[in-house]
């Protein structure tokens, strides 16, 4: 294995960002993913833009740019305005439900507060934070309201956590042909907030107090259930994302956090906390978030996220346009705790290396993994498969089905085979 | 089963890191006691038994009239859906490939139906019907589902006594469940 010098990579940058300018101004904006992708182009070769390649000077070296604060709040570089949230490509925008996280067009373990996934039940809620208040009530010793600065008064916890949807992909076919189509309703952010138990304790709980009914200040007062066990572990009450506020599409400005729970179950926009002795059996974890078996039975209450990862470079879409190396990369997660492994394929399966885990490997966070790979042109099918502390092992598509059955659309966790052309297209090998 | 055990050691695990953290154990007297009259607004949750429901009857009459101007647009006329979910029909289908999940094929309470309605629809402008109106679009979806009389109406008692077909097919968490 020969790795690329720094230099190499240096002028991999360079060659990459002047085929993006090329691309923009040739009037044909790619995703980000298509164009990362394209390493090692003969831009040298450009006529339109050899003026800004050695040996002369760039444009952009010949007078000041920009002043300091011309962007009060900044945004990304032009030419990566293709990396947006992916959304539904037909429909009534009134009734989409969520938009995906690009995943193949992001690095490291942290989403940007913008590219973020959201699933709304009834819209965005504009809410003024002055006017919101979070009740506690039902079986405690003194029922409580908060104001947005009396919950920012208690002490307060950071942690590094993914937050996924449980919907992430269904198990029927048409499947996805991106990274982002495919599970991009996963995203991961450092959460900042109180302690649920804290606040509870404030409150004082009573021995009967066995869930907490958690419910939403949106157009949808979406409710969800939580056994009282998460609610005394490690939930958050959670007032900011990555350092600065939570967006609204995060639930602004008050959400409730359940590390490693599906994502439904960390109601945004929280304005109560119903402390009872029985689930209250919302539609949201009876018609919906139930899975359905194929002998017509449904699981209930099925909290936890399984272990997962996905091949995110080279994933479904983008292309391989050199021979030699490659260094494939992904993301692996469990809501059961740490990653312990994870294993990479490039031989459809035969055998499987021990892919390198990017430091830190993190409680219910997502983790890097990372592995260099020389491809020769051959087609070929890659796909990569978690281990977690627990021991459990990411299952084929085929395993899950073979258990669940196709109906039960809720907690697919297969891995993802990426099928690799010999002209380098890389394709969902499920499709 | 399994889980729960895992999440009382995890929580007991959790109390004694807290020790170890200096976390305050006593009250740090943030927050006000809530009113009754404050809890009584928001608090719309109703569970599977009907605690909560609220005074007030509706009839599966009013509730068509209801049905009709405020949700067949996305519903159907017969709750056969469109832009919004199907509510009826689908009893029969939840064990084969094409399961058709509604209310009457897959709803487990009845008691749900008022609770959602109430808090979520119409989609448009939501916790805009009146308890009565809730209570008769309730009744005229079960109705449409085979589940009560045209000549019926409910209210806090009737509601809850509702026996749903699917009821029993609801079943725990057998993860991990893929060896």
């Amino acid at each position: 294995m020969t790795w690329p010098t720094a230099r190499t990579i240096q002028n991999q940058h360079v060659l990459v960002a002047s085929r993006r300018q090329f691309l923009r101004e040739g009037g044909t904006i790619v995703g980000g993913a298509t164009v990362s992708a394209v390493v090692g182009g003969d831009v040298l070769a450009d006529p339109l833009h050899g003026e800004n390649l050695p040996p002369n000077v760039p444009e952009w070296m010949k007078s000041p740019g920009d002043p300091v604060g011309s962007q009060l709040y900044g945004t990304p570089s032009p030419f990566e305005k293709g990396v947006t949230r992916n959304i539904p490509k037909s429909g009534d925008p009134v009734f989409w439900t969520s938009s995906r996280t690009p995943l193949q067009d992001l690095d490291g373990i942290i989403t940007p507060n913008g590219l973020f996934y959201e699933r709304h039940h009834s819209g965005v809620p504009a809410i003024d934070p002055a006017q919101h208040r979070l009740i506690i009530h039902g079986l405690v010793d003194n029922p409580l309201i908060f104001t947005m600065d009396d919950l920012r008064r208690f002490p307060s916890q950071s942690h590094i956590y993914f937050l996924e949807c449980s919907g992430n992909p269904g198990f029927k076919k048409p499947y996805g042909k991106t990274a982002s189509d495919l599970v991009g309703l996963v995203s991961c952010a450092e959460f900042t907030g109180v302690k649920l138990s804290h606040v509870l304790q404030e409150a004082g709980l009573r021995r009967e107090a066995k869930w907490i009914v958690a419910e939403g200040a949106d157009a949808a007062a979406l409710t969800r259930s939580i056994p009282i066990e998460k609610c005394l572990d490690d939930a958050l009450l959670v007032y900011s994302q990555n350092g600065e506020r939570l967006r609204p599409q995060q639930g602004y400005p008050l959400r409730l956090f359940l590390p490693g729970f599906e994502g439904n179950m960390s109601v945004k926009w929280l304005r109560r906390l119903h402390v009872v002795a029985e689930a209250v059996y919302s539609r949201e974890e009876t018609s919906k978030y139930t899975d359905l078996l194929p002998d017509g039975k449904a699981r209930e209450f099925t909290f936890y996220m399984d272990a997962k990862s996905i091949i995110t470079y080279p994933s479904g879409g983008q292309k391989l346009k050199s021979h030699g190396f490659h260094e494939i990369s992904g993301i692996a997660w469990t809501g059961r705790g740490k990653i312990k492994r994870v294993d990479v394929s490039v031989d459809d399966g035969k055998s499987w290396q021990e892919a390198h885990l990017q430091e830190p490997v993190l409680t219910r966070a997502l983790t890097r993994f990372r592995l260099p790979w020389r491809w020769e042109g051959g087609p070929t099918v890659i796909q990569s498969r978690a281990i977690d502390e627990t021991g459990y092992v990411q299952p084929t598509l085929s395993d899950l089905v073979g258990v669940r059955g196709d109906n039960s659309f809720y907690h697919n966790n297969a891995i993802q085979p990426w099928r690799v052309a010999a002209d380098g297209e890389v394709t969902n090998a499920n499709a | 089963m399994q889980m729960r055990n895992l999440l009382i050691a995890s929580s007991a695990a959790f109390f004694l890191a807290s020790a170890a953290h200096s976390e305050p154990s006593v009250k740090l007297g943030i927050g006000r006691t809530a009113t009754e009259a404050e809890i009584a607004g928001w608090n719309i949750d109703v569970d599977r038994t009907g605690t909560n429901l609220p005074p007030g009857k509706g009839s599966v009459g009013l509730g068509r009239e209801v049905f009709d101007q405020q949700c067949a647009a996305c519903h159907g006329s017969k709750g056969e859906g469109g832009v919004g979910d199907k509510l009826v029909g689908g009893q029969g289908t939840l064990a084969t490939p094409n399961p058709v999940k509604t209310v009457g094929s897959y709803w487990p309470y009845a008691t749900t139906l008022f609770d959602y309605i109430r808090r979520a629809m119409p989609h448009p402008s939501p916790q805009s019907l009146s308890n009565e109106e809730v209570y008769a679009v309730t009744a005229y979806v079960l109705h449409l589902n085979g589940l009560l009389p045209d000549n019926a109406a409910l209210d806090a008692k009737t509601l809850p006594a509702i026996r749903m077909p699917n009821r029993d097919n609801f079943v725990g968490d057998p993860r991990p469940d893929v060896k």
